[in-house]
C-alpha cells in the first residue's frame, strides 16, 4: 500500500498534460475532462492513501536509491503529521481541478486553459509530495517547483500590468525566501551529517547553531506562511490568479510554510521560551493587523487573502502556545495549541477555498473583483447556491458554531486559558493568556469583515442597471463549493472525528500528554457536537416562525428618513461601512482618502474614494529598493567610466588583495 | 648553472626598471626584445638540455626577441610616433610604485608556502616583480602601444613562473601560451592602425568615446 501515495502525486504531475497538448484544437473538451478526471482521480488515490494509513496506523515509507544529486534519496514517509496535511490539499486540488472545468472552460478560453490545467497539476503535485519529503534535497526541489508552478500560474491573465507585478513581486518574495532554507538545510545537514531529516526531538535546541536554525526556519517558512510583516506577495498574488488557483494557494500551498515551522521545531527538545514567545508575538500581529486590512480592502480576493493571513496567525498563535507548552513542560498546553493549530489548518484550508471558489463564481458572473461595482449587490437572489455557500464560508471563518473554524479557534482559546491555571505566583508562562482576548478581537474584526463582503454583494440591491445574463455558477462549480460547505459543517458539527487524527499526529510528535490526560478529555469534543445540534435547532426554529409571520408582513420600501426620491447608489457601500473600524487602525493601514465631504445647504457634487496600501510592499520595500537602486547606478557611473587602465587597476587591486588574503 | 639563471632573472628585473622610466618607444621595444631574449635562455640554463626545453627556448627567442619586436617597430613606422607624451602618472612616481611592487614581490615570495627546491630561487620573486611592472605599465600610460608594450611585459612574468613548471607542463601548452601572445600583439597592431586613423591619436582614452 506504501505504492499509493507516490503514486497519487505522479498522476496529479501529468493530469494536465492532455489539457496541455490539446490546446486550442478540436478535441479540447474531451482533453479538459481527462485532465480534470485524472487530477482529481490522483486526489482520490491520496485520500485513500491518507485514510489508508489512518485506518491501520502506519506510516508507510517509500525510499528509493536516486544517485543523480549526491546526498539525495527519494525518501517519502506518509506519518501523522503529514496526513494532517495532505489531508485538505488532496481534498482541496481535486475539487479545484472539477471546479476549473467551470471557471476556464477550455472551448472557451483557449490554450490558456490548458496552460492553467498543465501548471495546477503540477503545483499540486508539487505541493502533495512537502508533508512526505524525509530528505531535504527532495523537499527543496518540490519547493522550488511549487515556486515556480505557482509563480506561472499568477501569470495568467500576464496581458495586465497587475498581473506582472505581482507575479514579480512573489517571485522576489519566493526567492529570498528559498535562498534562507537552502542556508537552513546546509546547517541542518552539518548539525545532523546527512541530508536526511533527523527524528523527533533528536537535536537540542540550546545550541547556538540551533538559534540560528530555528530563525532562518521561522524567515524562510514564515514567507511563504505569510506572517505579518513578510507577507506583502500574498494580497497581490492570490488577487491576480484565477480563483481556484488562489483556492489552492491560499488553503493549500501557504500552509507549507506552517508545516515547516510544525516539521522543524518536532526536530529539537529543550526549546527555549523564547521561540514560542516569538511565534505568539508574530501570530497576535498577523491576525489583528491581517484582518484590519482585510476589512480595508475593496477587492474580494484581496480581501480574502489577507483574511488568509488573519487565519495563519490564528494558527501561528497555536503553534507558539505548544512550544511555550514543552519549555514550560506543560503537555496539556502543548496539545491544546498544536492540536487546534493543526485542526485550524485543515479548516482554514476548507472554508478559505470555498470562500474563494464562492468569490470566482462571483467574479465569473460579474465580470469585476471590486466589491463597490455596480454589478453587485442583491446577488442572492440570482445565485442562491453560491450565495449560501459563501455565506457558510464567512461563518467558519469567523470561528462561529456550528461550523468548522469554531472548533480549531476553541482549541486555541482554551489552551491560552490554561496557561494561567494550576499554578501559584506570577510565571512568564502566564502572559500567554493575553493572546486570547487578541483572538477574540480577530473574532469579532472577521465578523464585521465578512457582514461587510456578504452585505454589499449578496444583499442589498444592484447599484445601477446590470447585465441580464448574470446566473447562477454552472454544476461543475457549484458540486465542489457544496461539498467544501458539507465538510466545513461536518467538522464543525462532529469535531470528534478528527480528533485521533489529530491525536496520531501529537503522539507521532511526542506531543501528546501521557496518563488519562488524552486529547478527549482535554477538549470534551462531545460538547461541541451537542451545543452545534442544539444551536441548529434554534436556529431553524427561529427561521421557521419568521417565515411564519412575515408571510402575514407586508414587503414596502425602505423607510428614506423623509426622502422621496430614494436610489439603490444609496446603500452603504464596502468603503462607508468600513470607515468606522478602518478609523480605529489608521495608525498602521494609512489609508489614503481622497475628496471632500459635502458641505453647506445646497452642496455641490462630491466625490469620495479611499486606497489602503500594502503597508509594508508599498511604503517600506518600494522605497528601499528604490533607493539601493539609484545607490547602485551611481556607483556604477562613478566605476564604470570606460578608462582601460583604471580597469586594470582593479584588476590590479583585486588580485592584491587576493594574494595578501591568501597569506 | 644556478648562478647564471639568476644573474638573468636580475637582469630581467632590471630591464623592467629601464621600461617603466624611459619615455621613448623605440627604446622600450628594444628593451622589451632584449629581457624576451634573455628569459629564453634561461630555462636552458635551469634544466637539462632536451628537445623539449631546446623547442621552448628557440621559439620563445624568435617570438619574444624577434618576430614582435618587429611587429611593433612596424606599428610605430607607420603611426610616426616616438614617445609617451604624457603618461597619467609621470615616470618617476612611476618608477617608484615599480621599486615598491618589486620589493613588495620580494617580501610577498619570502611568505608563500613553496617546496623546499625552490625556496631562496628567484624565479618566484623576479616573476611577481614582472608581472607588477606589467601591470603599472598597462594602468599609466596612454598609448596603445605602450599598453602592448606592458602586456608583453606581463607575459614575460608568466612565463618566468612557468619556468617552475618546464618539466610538468606539456608542449602542447606552453606552444599555446606563446602562440596566444603573437596573435594578442598582433590584434593590437591592427587597434593601434585603427585608433590612429579614427581618431588621429594613439590614446586608448578615445575609445572610451564607445561607451554606451
Amino acid at each position: 500500500m506504501a505504492i499509493l501515495y507516490p503514486a497519487a502525486i505522479l498522476i496529479m504531475l501529468i493530469s494536465g498534460l492532455p489539457a496541455w497538448l490539446a490546446g486550442n484544437g478540436l478535441a479540447v473538451r474531451r482533453a479538459e475532462a481527462l485532465s480534470a478526471l485524472l487530477l482529481a482521480g490522483g486526489s482520490l488515490l491520496g485520500l485513500t492513501a491518507v485514510l489508508g494509513s489512518l485506518a491501520s496506523q502506519t506510516s508507510p515509507q517509500t525510499a528509493w536509491v536516486w544517485s543523480l544529486l549526491p546526498g539525495a534519496r527519494l525518501a517519502l514517509r506518509l506519518d501523522g503529521l503529514a496526513a494532517v496535511f495532505l489531508l485538505p490539499i488532496f481534498l482541496i486540488s481535486g475539487l479545484g481541478a472539477i471546479y476549473g472545468l467551470g471557471y476556464l472552460p477550455q472551448a472557451k478560453m483557449g490554450a490558456v486553459s490548458g496552460r492553467v490545467r498543465l501548471l495546477y497539476g503540477i503545483s499540486s503535485a508539487s505541493i502533495a509530495t512537502l508533508p512526505g519529503c524525509q530528505n531535504a534535497i527532495l523537499f527543496l526541489l518540490a519547493w522550488e517547483l511549487m515556486a515556480l508552478a505557482s509563480f506561472l500560474l499568477v501569470l495568467t491573465e500576464q496581458e495586465k500590468e497587475e498581473s506582472r507585478r505581482a507575479a514579480f513581486v512573489y517571485l522576489a518574495y519566493t526567492h529570498t525566501a528559498t535562498l534562507v532554507l537552502y542556508a537552513f538545510f546546509v546547517l541542518l545537514a552539518r548539525q545532523t551529517g546527512s541530508f536526511d531529516f533527523p527524528s523527533a526531538a533528536s537535536l537540542n535546541a540550546a545550541s547556538p547553531a540551533a538559534r540560528a536554525l530555528f530563525l532562518l526556519a521561522l524567515f524562510g517558512f514564515g514567507v511563504k506562511a505569510g506572517i505579518m510583516p513578510l507577507h506583502s506577495w500574498l494580497p497581490e498574488a492570490h488577487a491576480a490568479a484565477p480563483s481556484h488557483v488562489s483556492a489552492l494557494m491560499s488553503g493549500v500551498m501557504i500552509k507549507m510554510g506552517i508545516y515547516g515551522l510544525v516539521r522543524v521545531s518536532s526536530f529539537f527538545f529543550n526549546i527555549p521560551p523564547w521561540w514560542g514567545a516569538i511565534l505568539l508575538t508574530l501570530g497576535v500581529l498577523s491576525a489583528v493587523m491581517g484582518v484590519a486590512f482585510a476589512i480595508a480592502q475593496h477587492d474580494i480576493k484581496r480581501l480574502l487573502a489577507y483574511h488568509s493571513v488573519e487565519n495563519i496567525g490564528i494558527i501561528l498563535i497555536g503553534l507558539g502556545l505548544s512550544l511555550l507548552g514543552r519549555s514550560f513542560g506543560r503537555p496539556a498546553l502543548t496539545a491544546l495549541g498544536l492540536a487546534g493549530a493543526l485542526l485550524h489548518v485543515i479548516n482554514h484550508g476548507l472554508f478559505k477555498s470555498l470562500l474563494f471558489l464562492g468569490a470566482g463564481a462571483v467574479i465569473k458572473a460579474t465580470g469585476t473583483r471590486r466589491l463597490d461595482a455596480c454589478a453587485c449587490g442583491g446577488l442572492l437572489k440570482l445565485m442562491p447556491v453560491t450565495g449560501l455557500c459563501f455565506l457558510g464560508g464567512a461563518v467558519a471563518i469567523c470561528g462561529l458554531p456550528p461550523a468548522n473554524g469554531f472548533v480549531s479557534e476553541w482549541l486555541i482559546y482554551l489552551g491560552l486559558l490554561r496557561s494561567v491555571s494550576g499554578q501559584s505566583g506570577f510565571s512568564p508562562l502566564g502572559l500567554a493568556v493575553l493572546a486570547a482576548p487578541f483572538l477574540s478581537l480577530t473574532g469579532a474584526l472577521a465578523v464585521a469583515c465578512f457582514v461587510k463582503v456578504c452585505g454589499v454583494v449578496f444583499l442589498g440591491e444592484a447599484r445601477s442597471k446590470r447585465e441580464p445574463s448574470i446566473a447562477e455558477a454552472p454544476l461543475s462549480m457549484r458540486t465542489p463549493m457544496l461539498i467544501l460547505l458539507a465538510a466545513c459543517l461536518l467538522i464543525g458539527v462532529l469535531p470528534g472525528m478528527v480528533l485521533p487524527l489529530l491525536a496520531r499526529a501529537l503522539g507521532q510528535l511526542g506531543a501528546l500528554p501521557s496518563g488519562s490526560d488524552t486529547l478527549n478529555a482535554l477538549a470534551p469534543a462531545g460538547g461541541i457536537t451537542l451545543s452545534a445540534l442544539l444551536l441548529a435547532g434554534t436556529g431553524g426554529m427561529i427561521l421557521w416562525l419568521r417565515r411564519q409571520l412575515s408571510a402575514r408582513a407586508a414587503a414596502s420600501g425602505t423607510w428614506g428618513c423623509g426622502y422621496l426620491n430614494p436610489s439603490p447608489r444609496m446603500q452603504y457601500s464596502a468603503a462607508s461601512f468600513a470607515e468606522l473600524l478602518t478609523g480605529l487602525f489608521s495608525w498602521g493601514l494609512r489609508t489614503e482618502i481622497k475628496g471632500e465631504p459635502p458641505f453647506g445647504f445646497f452642496p455641490a457634487p462630491a466625490r469620495f474614494a479611499d486606497h489602503t496600501p500594502e503597508v509594508v510592499l508599498d511604503l517600506i520595500l518600494y522605497p528601499l529598493c528604490r533607493g539601493a537602486s539609484r545607490l547602485a547606478f551611481r556607483a556604477r557611473t562613478v566605476l564604470q567610466h570606460g578608462v582601460l587602465g583604471v580597469y586594470l587597476l582593479y584588476v590590479a587591486l583585486t588580485l592584491g588583495l587576493l594574494l595578501a588574503l591568501a597569506l | 648553472m644556478g648562478n647564471l639563471a639568476n644573474l638573468l632573472l636580475l637582469l630581467v628585473i632590471l630591464l623592467n626598471f629601464f621600461i617603466l622610466g624611459s619615455s621613448r618607444l623605440g627604446a622600450c621595444i628594444q628593451t622589451a626584445a632584449l629581457q624576451g631574449a634573455l628569459l629564453a635562455c634561461v630555462p636552458l640554463l635551469m634544466n637539462p638540455i632536451s628537445g623539449h626545453t631546446l623547442f621552448l627556448a628557440g621559439s620563445a627567442l624568435a617570438l619574444k626577441g624577434v618576430v614582435m619586436p618587429w611587429l611593433l617597430f612596424r606599428a610605430i613606422r607607420q603611426v610616426r610616433i616616438r614617445r609617451e607624451i604624457d603618461p597619467m602618472i609621470g615616470y618617476v612616481p612611476t618608477l617608484i610604485l615599480g621599486t615598491v611592487a618589486t620589493a613588495g614581490a620580494f617580501i610577498f615570495s619570502d611568505h608563500l608556502p613553496l617546496v623546499a627546491a625552490h625556496r631562496g630561487s628567484l624565479v618566484i620573486p623576479c616573476g611577481l616583480a614582472t608581472l607588477g611592472a606589467g601591470f603599472l605599465m598597462m594602468i599609466t600610460r596612454r598609448k596603445a602601444l605602450t599598453q602592448a608594450l606592458g602586456y608583453l611585459i606581463f607575459e614575460n612574468g608568466i612565463f618566468i613562473f612557468g619556468l617552475l613548471l618546464t618539466e610538468a607542463m606539456p608542449l602542447m601548452v606552453e606552444a599555446g601560451v606563446l602562440l596566444d601572445l603573437l596573435v594578442a600583439v598582433f590584434v593590437m597592431g591592427i587597434v593601434v592602425n585603427q585608433i590612429n586613423r579614427e581618431f588621429s591619436s594613439l590614446n586608448v582614452e578615445n575609445l572610451s568615446l564607445l561607451r554606451e
